[in-house]
């Protein structure tokens, strides 16, 4: 036990830690509960719905003008707007024109701001104030709260999520399955040829291997574009006689990440496929086995665990995948990495970075569990 | 007990490493930016005559995620960067979300020698480019487009047009398209018909796009061939043509003048070291000294003098680029750019 201890530390340390705390950010913001101390306070004294009475307001007058000193008021005011659009001006005009004198009462503050007199505006802050949310989770799935307590969905023009989900499973499938059918092939020739032939070819499947994959996604752009080597050959071959768009499209992203995948699926069947002595099916077919037959029901059967193997790791690396579709796809070729990237990033919003993440985690280790109660983990073979 | 020896070894290790630099070790400044050209040019500027003078060392970072990085930072409570380059949209909401210094002008430079919006409260600018429009010579041969608005006449110029992947801007453009007086664009795009309208002209080229992202993009895809003409920062075209005779032109009609900002990180290591490089920097002579090495204008205004004659004409404030010009307005874009990103990637996906 103690000869694993230190890995253990350190895969708890470096790994399922920053992992647990970042998913955190899925369910947990205490911005805007932290921001509005008062309000909040008011809020659990006076429930019930619609727009509150004047006890709530003077709270929070007293709490922006708070938020107003410490710096904290435009985080708050982004929060807001995230669950309530436009929301974020409301916030910095009114705490602008707030005076520390007088406390507020209701009807000074919607003649100031007639937003803060709507009923929306108050069951975005009731929910906000909550540090637990589930607000995040439900936007990754395209979901929303109503103001009715019920769960409904977002309006159709922000409805996105869904599409890119299965936009994602569909390409990693489609990478998957032209993997399996291009590597199968080939990995029964590196197990069946002979030692030295085998071996050089082996050597052409791990050399791309080891290069890194920004370096073979730049590269692909250099041959998929417009005026790349592939249309150059396609033209001179007259194949084609107008250049082809490959860039930017999904056809050229699914062969850039076919071509970057294809390792991973390989050599998992071939390292099956070494095990199996070639005396077997000899053995089918001097038993009267026609060759699919043999192939069949004496073959396939013994090389479905790497099969598997090589096809569970390849579709759940591609699920990740995100700096080939920002380089080689097009805007409707962006998978969910990507909008988890541009969350992180240039939005901001690690919220829904981390929602959205939980949401892939989720699905990811559902289709797992799935895939091992069908063919069972024990029978994969990764190496 | 043998795990526990070994993470004695190396706790003993780090703490060795970590004491030593201390003393050995010469002040160093360290400054993140967004790589390329631009970086290269400050570099010559600034970064290595400042570094000689201060007699100090100068750390270089590239990434183009400079506020993400800073909010990451300023929450572990781990700032490394001590100066940080920043796109003009997002100064004002990442200075109002409390993750920047609020910058003492009394140590860097009297804050009314800047151009009017370049002295702000969290940020200082650098320079003033432009977002102009890019065509290869060898690609628009007949008819050459006078204006960024050509983007969005695809019978006339059909073909692949590049365009980055944001929000600013293209809106802004996608009005004055469709016949928004440029005094009118902002006052339209915020109200939510106006947004529509923009929203509805870019859809009518939407397949058309190529977006790109990174300022090193547009010239690769106009050597590549791969557009027909790209909306780009007018430096990062510029230089190829001046440097690698690259048969590329600028269209400056309908251009969009933006500053490049420098802003300190809450909790930066070296904050004096730090001032003194805003205040190196806001020099007359040395902030005229950018234009040198790339085609981008000072923000100080007694700095015109310093500028190289040859680059005055290249510049996007020479008076014959400045026709129909649009100054990005960087209020409008703090207050309505949460929304206006949103919609503008939700429109992308779709």
């Amino acid at each position: 036990m103690l000869l694993v201890a230190p890995l253990f530390v350190l895969l708890l340390l470096s790994f399922c830690l920053p992992i647990a705390e970042l998913l955190a950010h899925a369910v947990y913001d205490p911005t805007m509960h932290d921001a509005l101390p008062r309000t909040a306070a008011a809020l659990d004294t006076s429930p019930g719905q619609g727009v509150p009475d004047d006890i709530v307001f003077t709270a929070l007058g007293d709490d922006l003008l708070a938020a107003k000193q410490n710096d904290s008021l435009y985080n708050l005011a982004k929060d807001l707007n995230n669950l309530l659009p436009a929301a974020r001006s409301h916030v910095l005009r009114t705490a602008r024109s707030l005076s520390p004198e007088k406390p507020l009462t209701r009807a000074e503050l919607t003649s100031v701001d007639p937003f803060w007199g709507e009923s929306e505006t108050w069951f975005a802050i009731r929910g906000g104030v909550r540090p637990f949310t589930t607000s995040y989770l439900l936007a990754a799935i395209d979901l929303q709260w109503t103001p009715n307590g019920s769960i409904g969905q977002v309006p159709a023009d922000q409805a996105i999520y869904r599409t890119i989900f299965a936009r994602t499973f569909a390409i990693a499938a489609a990478v998957t399955l032209i993997t399996l059918v291009l590597g199968f092939p080939l990995a029964w020739l590196m197990a069946n040829l002979p030692g030295p032939i085998a071996a050089r070819l082996i050597l052409l499947v791990l050399l791309p291997f080891w290069t890194s994959i920004l370096v073979r996604t730049a590269a692909w752009t250099v041959l998929l574009q417009r005026f790349g080597i592939l249309n150059e050959l396609l033209l001179a071959l007259h194949i084609t006689d107008h250049r082809i768009d490959l860039m930017y499209t999904r056809a050229g992203l699914i062969i850039a990440m076919t071509h970057i995948q294809l390792p991973f699926t390989l050599l998992p069947i071939y390292s099956v496929m070494r095990t199996i002595s070639a005396s077997q099916m000899r053995a089918a077919y001097s038993l009267g086995a026609r060759p699919f037959f043999a192939f069949r029901r004496v073959y396939l059967p013994q090389v479905m665990p790497g099969v598997m193997a090589g096809c569970l790791l390849t579709f759940i690396l591609c699920l990740g995948y995100f700096i080939t579709p920002a380089l080689v796809g097009g805007p409707a070729d962006q998978l969910i990495a990507n909008f988890i990237s541009n969350y992180i990033n240039i939005d901001l919003n690690w919220q829904m970075a981390a929602a959205l993440s939980f949401i892939l985690l989720a699905l990811t280790l559902g289709l797992f569990a799935t895939f091992a109660r069908m063919f069972g983990v024990d029978r994969m073979k990764l190496v | 007990m043998k795990s526990l020896g070994t993470l004695g070894i190396i706790g003993f290790a780090a703490a060795v490493t970590a004491a030593l630099p201390v003393g050995a070790q010469e002040q160093q400044l360290t400054i993140a930016s967004a790589g390329g050209a631009w970086q290269q040019a400050q570099r010559n500027a600034w970064y290595t005559p400042f570094a000689q003078k201060m007699g100090i060392k100068f750390n270089e970072e590239e990434t183009s995620a400079g506020m993400a990085r800073v909010q990451a930072m300023v929450q572990a409570g781990n700032v490394t960067d001590d100066v940080v380059t920043v796109d003009t949209a997002q100064v004002l909401s990442a200075c109002d979300s409390g993750i920047l210094v609020r910058l003492d002008w009394s140590k860097i430079a009297p804050r009314d020698g800047f151009l009017p919006g370049a002295a702000r409260d969290c940020g200082m600018g650098l320079d003033v480019y432009g977002d102009v429009l890019a065509y290869n010579t060898d690609v628009v041969k007949s008819d050459p487009p006078t204006s960024v608005l050509a983007l969005f006449d695809t019978k006339r110029w059909p073909g692949k047009r590049g365009m980055q992947k944001i929000a600013p801007n293209n809106l802004e453009w996608a009005l004055e398209a469709d016949g928004v007086p440029t005094d009118q664009v902002y006052k339209v795009l915020a109200t939510p018909q106006g947004v529509n309208r923009a929203f509805a002209k870019l859809d009518t080229i939407k397949n058309d796009i190529v977006w790109w992202q990174a300022g090193a993009q547009p010239p690769q895809l106009l050597a590549s061939h791969e557009v027909v003409m790209t909306t780009a920062w007018n430096g990062r075209i510029q230089n190829p043509i001046d440097h690698e005779h690259a048969p590329f032109k600028i269209v400056w009609g309908n251009e969009i003048i933006e500053y490049d900002m420098i802003a300190i990180p809450k909790g930066s290591p070296h904050l004096d070291l730090a001032y003194n490089y805003l205040a190196f920097v806001a020099q007359p002579e040395n902030n005229g000294r950018l234009g040198e090495f790339i085609p981008y204008g000072p923000v100080v205004k007694d700095s015109v003098k310093f500028v190289p004659k040859g680059t005055l004409a290249k510049l996007p404030t020479a008076p014959d680029h400045m026709e129909g010009a649009l100054p990005i307005d960087m209020e409008f874009w703090a207050d309505y750019g949460q929304d206006l990103n949103k919609r503008f990637n939700d429109w992308l996906a779709k």
